[in-house]
């Protein structure tokens, strides 16, 4: 599987991306500045977290106008793989890609600790690498990710199998029914608030996010 | 415009001995802005007026400075063709007029000195003091300060990974917020600020300049009194954002040679960084104001050259490589302005519109710069501690302790923080004394702390100096860390008071002697003195900011204890409770001598210690100091969340709560070897009990409390606060 990390000014956990990406697929991902357009050759893109555009206006809304979006939206439709993480996953849910929103953290603080989340599936091509229900821990660091959306839209995703993960320890951020993660209708696109990325070496605390780029390297 | 004369100056904080070295220089009335120029030149804050005499004491070098005091930050070598570039700045007069903003741009600052010569910033860390928590307005300006650091820190990427907190009476009208950077730069790719090569152009870059922090030198050097809050337009405001686009522009063009010389706009803005670049590289400087990115319309020459905004940056180019840095910097969307040419006149001239707004030589600018020798007065020694006596329970006591502002958890902080992004957070804030980040693409990892105890200070400037440089070097080595170099800030009150100059004196000739004996130079610092409030200084405190590096980051240890251990005392312990929490805490007082720092068997103890973890025989490792041995083993424990028992260890409240210096704890499998080469070393050593697999710390003379117990307590005070 051939990745690409989008960058956007403003993000800031690429290199993060970068390291989780090159460990598990042995190949080093490209970087795409935003003002690019052609995304041919990549079966998966990812938009690392940060503070895109400085998330002066609505977090995410300023980087879903950009030119690499509309790119983005097109490898989407032909079914290609999109991973946003934490400000990525606020992107896509301003691009459209995801339902749903990012609101302010429920206790209007900056959360930035480890948090425990439950795999809703399995059968995906981000989550193969786990069981089914298993609970694995992933640092969060987000002032917005307090997940939303209307009773339908929740009552949808869940009926359809569309959340991907939930908080399993503690609801911290506020998000409806707890979800961490949604999955796009047709289990390509994943956005999700916590950082598998930042627990893949036992150096740094555990590898319990590396399982989630085996997935994709595999897939 | 006002006339300019000894009343203008005064106003702009000159005194009429140094308005009258500006006449002397001059040989004529200098200009409106001349006059700014010279006046935050020659503030406290930018010319170290009253502290220079007595920084000459510290020492500097070491084989492995590359770089010392006098450029933006130190430069270390940590081995394998890299350095550390790092420094520890105060914000701490503009954190209280103005919290958030105070905070973030402190934070700002530090950082740009730190890329601007060249490195990633790889870590934040910020040393807190704090007034009296049960007063309002502490708690606003706790929240602003932590919210600012996070607001900034987190934006920005660079991991926020350790630093400290006090909270004391003395600090109600002046809290410090002293913010240190650490970055990581290749060797052979360090930017300095020395201008070079008649006609190089000066290119601005960043955000651009509006009329805040004009004259926030000037105030950063003067006394607080009732007015301060009218001095809130004096505080800049920060963007992360643009200071994100500004480190990556930098780093991005430090890959190519066009830079000649580069500098941050940091305090007195334009003015200094253009002085600093001409003067150091012996060179001229011709500004053209014209051509200065403005936000705001109508500035003058004078506002320009003074203002403080943020995110800014000054360089020298090679003319032939000017196009290909204006793409490099359009492309991260930020201003680039060519604003002047480098000359050979050894003057800075500014002009603006067609008018010379100001012509100043530059040598006699920083030469001629005042030098004071303050008079000061020797802190008395104090009294020694006589008895002191609570009939308070261990029990009692130890909860109340580790509930206390001062050594509850830092949690709520921490958590505000984001101490992961980056990916090489090895040890995150509260696992280990020290915290650990690993040098990308190797295996190495630095160890970084702040560390100062200014009650301490206060009773003892000199042992206190000396026992801030101590703690910062045992934090350092309780993570099997090399110790090597630290950054100093030095937070006192009036200067021009006999008594505060004497702890000033006192503090730093503590810092020397310790510094010297720890092989440990001072490579960087920033000095802030009029921390006073109507009168009112704050307790002196000579903030130590510090670097050590592993060559093997998975060596590192974290205090965490595991069940299957037993713990040992390294050190002598002579139960000294002068100034200890335990007094000031249980017993109500503030009085008697602080422990006694013992250079040499701080030395000793630290490298057994050292080097019992490096040969893999420690688990774990805790230095002892606020709130000595049963709060190190409560932190312990709750970090583990494993229980210990203590039941044969003495149970004396001098044992159990003196602060003796020279002391860690460590965890190992077995006691009798560690007990065996501590024997053979000659270094103090002793087993006081052993972990278990109950979740329960069982106190000397044999009384268990639940570690859940211990954690409600430990982690209570903050959230309640702010609940």
């Amino acid at each position: 599987m051939r990745a690409g990390i989008l960058l956007f000014p403003g993000i800031n956990r690429e290199r993060d991306m970068v390291l989780a990406v090159r460990q598990s697929f042995g190949t080093e991902p490209r970087i795409v500045w935003h003002k690019e357009t052609d995304l041919t050759g990549l079966d998966l893109v990812i938009i690392p977290g940060g503070f895109s555009f400085g998330d002066y206006l609505r977090c995410g809304a300023m980087a879903a106008q950009s030119p690499v979006m509309r790119a983005v939206r097109d490898h989407a439709e032909r079914g290609g793989y999109v991973l946003g993480v934490c400000n990525g996953f606020q992107i896509l849910t301003e691009t459209g890609l995801l339902p749903g929103a990012l609101l302010r953290n429920a206790g209007l603080r900056f959360l930035s600790m480890d948090t425990m989340l439950k795999v809703e599936r399995n059968d995906t091509v981000f989550t193969a690498k786990y069981g089914k229900g298993e609970v694995f821990r992933a640092p969060m660091a987000h002032g917005d990710g307090n997940y939303t959306a209307d009773e339908a839209t929740l009552d949808r995703l869940e009926g359809e199998g569309l959340v991907a993960f939930r908080y399993h320890d503690e609801n911290r951020n506020g998000s409806a029914r707890a979800i961490a993660g949604v999955y796009s209708p047709n289990l390509r696109v994943l956005g999700l608030m916590p950082h598998p990325e930042d627990l893949v070496d036992p150096l740094m605390g555990g590898t319990d996010g590396k399982p989630l780029f085996d997935s994709l390297a595999a897939a | 415009m006002k006339p300019v004369d000894e009343k203008l100056a005064k106003s702009f904080g000159l005194n009429a001995g140094e308005y009258a070295k500006v006449l002397e220089i001059m040989g004529r009335v200098p200009s409106f802005t001349e006059l700014g120029i010279f006046s935050v030149m020659w503030s406290e804050h930018c010319s170290y007026k009253s502290s220079r005499v007595w920084l000459k004491e510290l020492p500097t070098k070491a084989p492995w400075v590359i770089h010392g005091p006098g450029e933006n930050a130190g430069v270390i070598d940590i081995g394998e063709g890299m350095a550390a570039i790092f420094k520890m700045e105060s914000h701490n007069h503009p954190s209280f007029i103005e919290p958030y903003q105070g905070a973030a741009t402190g934070v700002g600052g530090i950082l740009r000195d730190v890329f601007t010569m060249g490195a990633r910033p790889v870590a934040n860390l910020n040393a807190l003091r704090f007034g009296d928590p049960k007063l309002p307005v502490t708690k606003r300006v706790v929240d602003g300060v932590v919210r600012g650091i996070g607001g900034y820190g987190n934006c920005v990427g660079v991991p926020t990974v350790g630093g400290e907190v006090n909270f004391h009476p003395a600090y109600n009208g002046n809290p410090l917020v002293n913010a240190m950077t650490v970055g990581i730069a290749a060797q052979d790719k360090i930017f300095l600020s020395a201008a070079a090569g008649i006609g190089n152009p000066v290119v601005y870059v960043g955000s651009k300049t509006g009329r805040d922090g004009i004259h926030g030198a000037t105030m950063a050097s003067t006394e607080f009194d009732a007015s301060s809050e009218e001095k809130r337009p004096t505080v800049q405001v920060g963007d992360p954002f643009t200071e994100k686009l500004l480190i990556e522009a930098c780093l991005e063009l430090m890959q190519t040679d066009a830079i000649v010389a580069i500098q941050d706009m940091g305090a007195a803005g334009l003015t200094s960084s253009s002085v600093e670049m001409a003067g150091k590289g012996g060179v001229g400087i011709e500004l053209n104001l014209d051509d200065v990115p403005q936000r705001e319309t109508a500035m003058s020459a004078y506002e320009m050259m003074l203002s403080e905004s943020q995110e800014r940056m000054l360089l020298v180019l090679k003319p032939e490589r000017s196009e290909m840095a204006r793409q490099i910097i359009e492309k991260w969307d930020l201003d680039y302005a060519v604003i002047g040419h480098i000359t050979d006149t050894g003057r800075i001239v500014v002009t603006h519109k067609g008018v010379v707004e100001a012509d100043i030589p530059l040598a006699p600018l920083s030469d001629a710069a005042p030098l004071y020798h303050r008079p000061y007065i020797e802190a008395p020694k104090p009294e020694p501690l006589g008895p002191v006596s609570s009939d308070m329970s261990l029990e009692a006591a130890l909860l109340k302790l580790i509930a206390c502002p001062d050594l509850c958890s830092r949690r709520w902080i921490f958590d505000q923080y984001d101490s992961t992004v980056g990916g090489q957070t090895v040890k995150r804030p509260a696992e280990s004394d020290a915290a650990i980040v690993r040098l990308e693409g190797t295996n190495r990892a630095l160890a970084i702390t702040t560390d100062c105890t200014p009650r301490y200070c206060v009773a003892d400037p000199e042992q206190g100096g000396a026992q801030a440089v101590a703690e910062a070097w045992r934090n350092i080595t309780a993570t099997g860390a090399k110790p090597l170099a630290v950054t100093d800030n030095m937070n006192f009150g009036n200067p021009e008071k006999p008594e505060i100059m004497g702890q000033f004196a006192g503090a730093i000739k503590g810092m020397a002697a310790a510094c010297i004996a720890l092989d440990f130079p001072v490579v960087s610092g920033n000095v802030s003195l009029y921390n006073e409030t109507e009168g009112k200084g704050i307790l002196p405190t000579p903030a130590i900011g510090a670097v050590g590096v592993l060559e093997d980051a998975a060596l590192a240890r974290g205090i965490a204890i595991a069940p299957g251990q037993d713990l040992v005392l390294i050190g002598a312990t002579y139960g000294e409770l002068g100034r200890s929490l335990y007094l000031r805490e249980i017993c109500g007082l503030e009085t008697g001598a602080p422990p006694v720092v013992d250079l040499a068997a701080e030395r000793a103890n630290g490298d057994f210690v050292r080097e019992q973890i490096l040969q893999g025989n420690i688990a774990a490792c805790h230095d002892l100091s606020d709130g000595g041995l049963l709060v190190a083993v409560t932190e312990m424990a709750l970090a583990g969340n494993t229980g210990a028992d203590l039941t044969q260890a003495d149970t004396s409240p001098a044992f159990c709560f003196g602060e003796d210096q020279a002391r860690y704890i460590l965890a190992a499998e077995d006691a009798e070897p560690l007990l065996t080469a501590a024997f053979a070393a000659g270094i103090p050593a002793q087993k006081i009990g052993h972990t278990t697999i109950d979740e329960c710390l069982t106190l000397p003379g044999g009384l268990a409390i639940s570690l859940t117990v211990l954690r409600e307590a430990n982690e209570g005070f903050f959230p309640a606060w702010f609940a």
